[in-house]
This record gives C-alpha cells, structure tokens and sequence, in this order.
C-alpha cells in the first residue's frame, strides 16, 4: 500500500525540519516553561497570600485563563498585543510584533495558570512548620518563600511540572494557526509544497510520540528517585 | 525578660485558647510549661515570638512590645530561639546549611564566620561528623540537636521549647535533655513546655501549670512539686509522675 507514497522527502526536508522547526519549537517550550513557572509561582503566592484583592485576582486569572481554548488565546493575542503595546507606549500606530514574542507571551500568560496550580499544590503540601521554623528565625516573608518553602514545593513537584512542560511542547504547534514555521508547520509547508501530506504528517506524528514519549519515561524515573529520597 | 500580662486568644469566634494569662522569666530563670494536651502552652509559647497572634493583653519581650503593630517582628524573633517538637529542619538543606541559612540572610554574617559559628555549636551538640549530611539521615535526637544547635547559632537572648521531646523515641530523649541541663546551667534564659518533670525539677527556677487555657499554679519549683495549690495540678501530677 505505501507503493504511492515517497518517504524520501523526509529525508530530503531533515535538516530544515530539525534546524529550523524543531529548533524553534524547542525554543519556544523552554522560554514558555521558564516563563509560566514565574508568573505561575507568583500567581501561586497571590493566590494563597491571605489578601482579598490579590486572591481574587489570582483566582480570576486562572479559572479564565483555564477557561479559554489555547488557540483562541493564540490568536486573539496575535492580533491584539500590537494594540496594548501601542497603548502602553503611547505611539501613534500599532506596535511591531513578532509572531516568535507574541506566541511566547501568549504561552507564558496561558501556561502560567496550569503551573500556578501546580505550585499552589506544592507550597501547601510543605507542612506549616516549615515556615513557622524559618521565621522563628527571623526570615522574613519573602526569604521564607525564597529559601524554605518555593526551593521544597519546587522539588515535590518536579515530575508533574515536567509533565505539563510536554504537554506545553506538544500545544506549542497550536501556533501553526500563525504560520509559524516551528516543527509541525515547517512539516505542513514542506507537505503542501511537494503534495506529500500522508508522509510529512505521518513522519511529524511519530517525532512528536517519540520525544513525549521519552521524555514521559524520564519523569517516571525521576520520580521514582525523588520518592526514594523521601 | 519576658512578661506576659492578661493575653486572651481565641480561636476565630467560638473557642478561647488563652485566659487572661499572666506571668514572666526574668534573665537567665528556666521556666517549665506543663499541663495536658489542649490547654494552651504550646499556644501560648508560640505568642511570645507572635507566630500566634492574640487579641487583647500584652507580651513584652526585652523591652520590645510584641503585639505593637509597628515592632519589626523579623528582627525581634531573630533574638529569640525557638525550637519545635517535630525538629522543623530544612529537608532540602544540609546540616551546616541549616545553621548558616538565618545566620547569612538576617544577621548578615559572612559565610566563613557562620561556617565557623556553625561547626563549633555541632561540636558542642556532639554533631560534628554529620555537617554534610542532610536531615533525613540524622535521627530523631539528633535532628532535635540541630534544632537547638541552629537556634543558638542566632545568638539568641532567649530560648524557646515546644515540647522538645515528645516526638522522640524513649532513648533519644536524654540526649536532647542533657543539651538542654547544659543550657540552663550556662544560663540562658529558657522557657520550655514540656511533660519532662524530672528536667523540671532538675534544673527549673519556676513550674506554670496551665489547664483550659488558664494559668492555674506559677510556683517555685519545690513548692510545685511539694505542695501544688490546685486540685487540677495535684491530678496531673499524680497522673504523670505515677510511673
């Protein structure tokens, strides 16, 4: 049945598939992580802070944000931060954004509600003593979040914070509806160029499996280390 | 040192955790704590370094207010060592970590001298092999060394004990005991809750009996282990001191 079918695109499209797409969708996943774990922490702190407004703020956010289809948000933010930027700058036309930054930002404020779940359940798994402990000490708030209690929730956390970082790689090619050329759209181009759909999706569906894939193996391992120390 | 006038707390609306208890440790007085569970003294230690608010009353710490709005609470609990009946260790943290940590973040010191403080309070505590360690594999006993060891490490004006010894297994207990005879004939100011009676008599100046959330007896300790006014203390006693 594959007589039709001509695998060797896949070789002849490699180094641009790998290079520039996986390259960026790599990318990409890593700058989204680093950048939703932050503002994720932050939304986690806000969230268990005790202050009303910053609570409400937080809890808004997330339920929102874990409302919304991602590729809504994708777009919506394409089309929009050109606007907020032009409104924050005060310029007298749109700002100039890349797709790269406008789908990295989207990410970051999208993802930041998962992770800040996440984080939410780590810092109130660390039992009240330890806080009590540090500021027994003399810490303050701030370096009781920062030495004792964000470094062990981080820690606990860990596999499921790498779990949801495959799930960021694989939402990551939602930003095909931009036209950005990162792994799957770079797979897309190349298939409607030389009319190879079967093949290049067929091809972008086993890479995606096989890095999830392994990557799903390495967080089991680490779990059952982190498990072991405990 | 400390003085503890009329502190109420409640526990939201209904329950009352502390009744208008009254008392003080003057510098270098050991201060024993007993009663049974529920009465209030583990509650009413954790207010005298505020990591329990109260309502009304006042404690007074060296001079400072505790419950005054603008008291610096960070800088006050910093002069004040406070030690835990689960030990509270930092897990992700080494032994020597343990004891640098508050030492460099809040009084500033350079890492050599907190390294150097550090080492030389595992060596009193008997610890010193075990610096690189982490807490997970130290036991009970001396975890709750470490404790104290990183407590005195803040040189503190004034020790703290929550029940220091009633998360250990009956053999451990004495280590952490004779650390903390040592202490009390050293003279540091000590306020310690604990069911331990025959530390109580050893080294103690005063017994606070508390009961409901009251200070039912505040005796010299010969007069409490003599002769204790109230029936509810002689009950107790009877009932831990009959084994």
């Amino acid at each position: 049945m594959f007589a039709n079918f001509d695998f060797d695109v896949i070789r002849r499209s490699l180094s641009y598939l790998f290079l520039d797409g996986m390259t960026f969708t790599l990318t990409l996943t890593g700058l989204a992580t680093v950048g939703a774990l932050v503002f994720g922490t932050l939304l986690a702190l806000m969230r268990l802070s005790g202050s009303k407004p910053l609570v409400w703020f937080a809890g808004i956010y997330v339920d929102l944000m874990r409302s919304l289809p991602l590729v809504l948000v994708i777009f919506w933010f394409y089309f929009l931060v050109p606007y907020i930027g032009q409104w924050l700058t005060g310029s007298s036309r749109p700002m100039r954004v890349g797709a790269f930054t406008s789908s990295l930002v989207t990410f970051i404020i999208f993802e930041a509600a998962y992770f800040s779940e996440i984080m939410r359940a780590g810092i109130q798994s660390i039992s009240k003593g330890q806080p009590a402990a540090a500021q027994a000490l003399g810490l303050t708030y701030s370096q009781t979040m920062r030495y004792v209690v964000l470094p062990q929730a981080f820690r606990n956390m860990l596999p499921v914070l790498l779990t949801q970082t495959i799930v960021l790689f694989q939402d990551t090619s939602l930003v095909y509806v931009l036209s950005i050329p990162d792994f799957l759209g770079a797979a897309s181009k190349v298939a409607q160029r030389d009319g190879r759909l079967v093949e290049m999706y067929l091809f972008a569906a086993v890479v995606y499996f096989a890095i999830s894939c392994i990557a799903s193996f390495g967080v089991r391992r680490l779990q059952a280390r982190i498990a072991f120390v405990h | 040192m400390i003085e503890i006038s009329h502190v109420d707390k409640w526990y939201g609306t209904g329950f009352q955790a502390l009744k208008d208890c009254t008392t003080s440790v003057a510098k270098g007085e050991v201060v024993v704590v007993c009663g049974p569970s529920g009465s209030g003294k583990s509650t009413l230690i954790k207010c005298v370094n505020a990591l329990e608010p109260f309502q009304s009353g006042e404690i007074v710490l060296d001079g400072i207010k505790v419950n005054d709005p603008k008291t610096d609470l960070p800088k006050l609990r910093a002069r004040v060592g406070m030690v835990f009946q689960h030990f509270e260790l930092f897990p992700h943290l080494k032994i020597i970590e343990n004891l640098c940590l508050a030492q460099e973040k809040v009084l500033g010191r350079s890492h050599e001298d907190a390294m150097a403080k550090g080492a030389k309070l595992l060596d009193r505590v008997g610890l010193k092999d075990h610096a690189r360690k982490f807490p997970a594999e130290l036991s009970g006993g001396q975890q709750q060394r470490v404790a104290i060891a990183r407590a005195l490490a803040m040189d503190p004006i004034a020790m703290l004990f929550d029940e220091p010894t009633s998360a250990l297994d009956p053999e451990m207990i004495s280590e952490v005991l004779d650390v903390m005879v040592d202490l009390a004939r050293e003279g540091m100011t000590m306020m310690v809750v604990t069911h331990e009676m025959g530390f109580a008599s050893k080294v103690a100046n005063r017994v606070i009996f508390m009961d409901q959330g009251e200070i039912v007896e505040d005796a010299p300790k010969t007069d409490f282990f003599g002769s204790p006014r109230s029936d509810r203390a002689q009950k107790f006693l009877s009932k831990i001191l009959s084994h």
